[in-house]
């Protein structure tokens, strides 16, 4: 589904992804560790279509298509999804309000006829359900005083109506509290199918215990330096990012 | 013949038609003073940006009596709201054959009438206050044709449910136009009204309008006041609205510029009663070559007024904005409130604004704050929605929407907001973008 090949990526002259390689395929779910700083959320971004970003070699394929020559929307048109760490406040819009042009617009770009408001609605209500939000949040300024938390479980819901074929979730589970986070990686385990896949991006095993990973890998300097099955989530949490930094170390 | 000399010529015609007594003095002093002064050149400080000049040496006609438009286009131009008075003034003169009101609660009088009525102490006490704060010769040039204005007077105690509907309908058809409104509109004590000018052009050639209304609010009571322009580019505009709180009383103004060629907005608020409070919103989304000038003053006279003002632009294509506010605290004028703010956008590179908050500050024991700001579109609100899926235009549209959304939840009148909020519909999503 997304194949991400010798990709390197600088902001102004500074290097952040050196060459990184991954494949992800469909109905497979990927963790993606690594130090404060490491590139994880420029990895999103560029891959998201964040344009601040120059992509200086490389390439991503995302369904066989060229992903980089793509513009953000029609990114996210395909079925990319990107649940961004810091979600933004947007003052006078709200998260119900676009997302019915957003969620029109992917279905018109997949061919399906629009939903009109009714059933929208519909869909609105059995989708805040299933990440337990609020009327009274979907309908207020986006993010505009939300809580750590409100504005992971937000993304998650704006997830949930657009039905991604690849989610990537950049950090959700940050600021969440016990109770959310199992909302949350509930949620997103409901939502799995064999056709979609998901991209976790996390410092902790905690998220790895709801949402089991078939993969997951170490990002470090922008290089994907280790890779291997849940089981490396453990031994992180147990060893800390040192003992792999002291391979990368040894290898040069 | 240029308008300049039109005016020469008119003037003697028209003033031996209209008469002496009050306006006829009125008239002549500011024909006076209009000869003396001239249209303001960029020279003058207060018109640096806004050139008029151009205009007044082009060919316009001056109608000093209406021809009744037919009632399709009247109808076309009305709101078709529930309302206490729809007053249509034609090529600015004001015509009643055509107007209605709710005589239980108005009187609505020409200027002519007015001055000869019962109510004269009004128009002797209040028409042509605003010259002490507009001391240019378009202003005095207004008064040297006074007439046919219009005189509302809301009687005391009647709290008006709906709108007071002013049209203004430039015809120009057959020629350029100059057209000069006048009103006096009178708010007695405890009475309640909002008031809506709209102005309407039919015809391709230009218009130029030169208006001044001059609204006296009493003692408790309640004014509101909405401005909105949705001409097209070949009409020009230059209207004072002079608001004088005379009793401790409330005002809330909003003037919304959609469209226009050269346009420019005087609006004073004269908070001459301690505990006054006033409002003042502004909201003009403009491309092409319209250029739009918001000038006001704020003035406090007594003590413990409070007064805000909110201005937002969103200018596209070649057009040009000003905001200019200025804030006067006069001496007695202690424990004074005064906010002002200006915000706009820019969404090419060819639209400018320029923006000048003045503070004038004699008194000591005064809160006031300004602050102007210019600039783009958050590119990260757009990158967000577009990540979602919205195209950059759809994304654009609901963050100028989002934009214009505070100074639009000012407009009060149900007909109004849901009129504006279509049109505005349709700027963002089609033409600014
Ligand atoms: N706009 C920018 N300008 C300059 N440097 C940037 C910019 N964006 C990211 N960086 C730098 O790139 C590096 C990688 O940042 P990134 O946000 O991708 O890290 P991360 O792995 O997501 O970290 P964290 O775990 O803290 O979220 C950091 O050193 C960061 O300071
Ligand atoms: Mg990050």
């Amino acid at each position: 589904m997304l194949e991400i090949k010798n990709l390197h990526a600088q902001i102004e002259d500074k290097k952040i992804l050196n060459g990184i390689d991954l494949q992800i395929n469909a109905g497979e779910v990927h963790a993606i560790m690594g130090p404060n700083g490491s590139g994880k959320s420029t990895l999103a971004s560029v891959l998201a279509g964040r344009k601040d970003y120059e992509v200086t070699e490389g390439s991503v394929e995302f369904d066989g298509v060229d992903l980089l020559e793509m513009a953000p929307e029609e990114r996210a048109r395909e079925g990319l999804f990107l649940a961004f760490q810091y979600p933004i406040e947007i003052p006078g819009v709200s998260t119900t309000n676009f997302l019915k042009t957003a969620v029109n617009e992917v279905r018109k770009h997949r061919g399906l006829e629009s939903l009109d408001a009714v059933s929208f609605l519909k869909l609105m209500k059995e989708r805040m359900k299933l990440v337990k939000i609020d009327q009274s949040l979907t309908s207020r300024s986006l993010n505009e005083g939300f809580s750590g938390g409100e504005k992971k479980r937000n993304e998650i819901f704006q997830m949930a109506m657009l039905e991604p074929k690849l989610a990537i979730l950049d950090e959700t589970d940050s600021g969440l509290d016990i109770d959310a986070l199992r909302i949350v990686a509930d949620g997103v385990n409901t939502l799995k199918r064999k056709d979609n896949a998901v991209l976790l991006i996390t410092h902790y095993q905690r998220l790895l215990d709801y949402i089991i990973p078939d993969f997951v890998h170490v990002l470090y300097k922008g290089r994907i330096v280790k890779s291997g099955g849940k089981e490396l989530a453990l031994e992180l949490e147990e060893k800390g990012y040192d003992f792999i930094k002291q391979e990368v170390a040894e290898e040069v | 013949m240029s308008l300049i000399e039109t005016i020469q010529n008119k003037y003697n015609e028209f003033s031996a038609v209209a008469g002496n007594g009050l306006l006829g003095n009125m008239r002549a002093k500011a024909f006076e003073h209009y000869n003396k002064l001239g249209i303001p050149t960029s020279k003058n400080e207060e018109w640096k940006y806004t050139r008029i000049t151009p205009l007044t040496n082009k060919n316009f006609e001056l109608h000093t009596t209406a021809v009744l438009p037919s009632k399709e286009v009247l109808n076309d131009i009305r709101l078709q709201a529930e309302c206490a008075a729809e007053l249509f003034f034609i090529n600015g003169v004001f015509v009643k054959e055509i107007s209605s009101f709710d005589k239980d609660a108005l009187v609505v009088l020409s200027l002519n009438e007015a001055a000869e009525s019962e109510y004269k102490n009004y128009v002797q006490q209040h028409l042509n206050q605003s010259s002490k704060y507009m001391k240019d010769g378009l202003h005095a040039l207004n008064a040297a044709f006074v007439a046919n204005g219009l005189f509302v007077l809301v009687k005391k105690n009647k709290a008006l449910q709906k709108p007071v509907f002013i049209y203004h309908l430039t015809d120009t058809n057959n020629d350029n136009v100059f057209v000069q409104p006048r009103t006096l509109f009178v708010v007695e004590e405890n009475a309640q009204v909002q008031l809506i000018e709209l102005y309407k052009n039919n015809g391709l050639q230009e218009s130029f309008t030169n208006e001044v209304i001059e609204i006296v609010v009493q003692q408790n009571a309640r004014f509101e006041y909405y401005k909105v322009q949705d001409e097209n580019e070949n009409c020009h505009h230059v209207g004072t609205t002079h608001v004088q709180q005379v009793g401790k009383c409330f005002t809330h103004c909003v003037t919304i510029t959609l469209n226009g060629g050269t346009v420019r907005n005087n609006i004073n608020m004269i908070l001459e009663a301690p505990n006054n409070e006033g409002h003042l919103y502004g909201l003009y989304i403009i491309n092409g070559k319209t250029h739009v000038d918001n000038h006001s003053i704020v003035d406090n006279i007594e003590p413990n007024c409070f007064s805000n003002e909110f201005y937002k632009g969103i200018m596209d294509g070649n057009s040009t904005g000003v905001f200019n506010g200025k804030i006067f605290v006069r001496q007695d004028a202690q424990k004074t409130n005064a906010y002002q703010s200006n915000k706009n956008i820019l969404m090419s590179d060819t639209a400018s604004v320029n923006a000048k908050p003045q503070l004038e500050i004699f008194a000591d024991d005064v809160k006031c704050s300004h602050g102007c700001t210019v600039g783009q579109l958050d590119e990260d609100a757009l990158f967000y929605l577009r990540a979602r899926g919205l195209d950059e235009k759809q994304a654009k549209a609901f963050l100028l929407h989002a934009f214009a959304a505070d100074i639009l939840e000012q407009v009060k009148p149900e007909a109004l907001h849901t009129y504006l909020e279509k049109k505005i519909d349709e700027r963002l999503n089609v033409d600014a973008l």
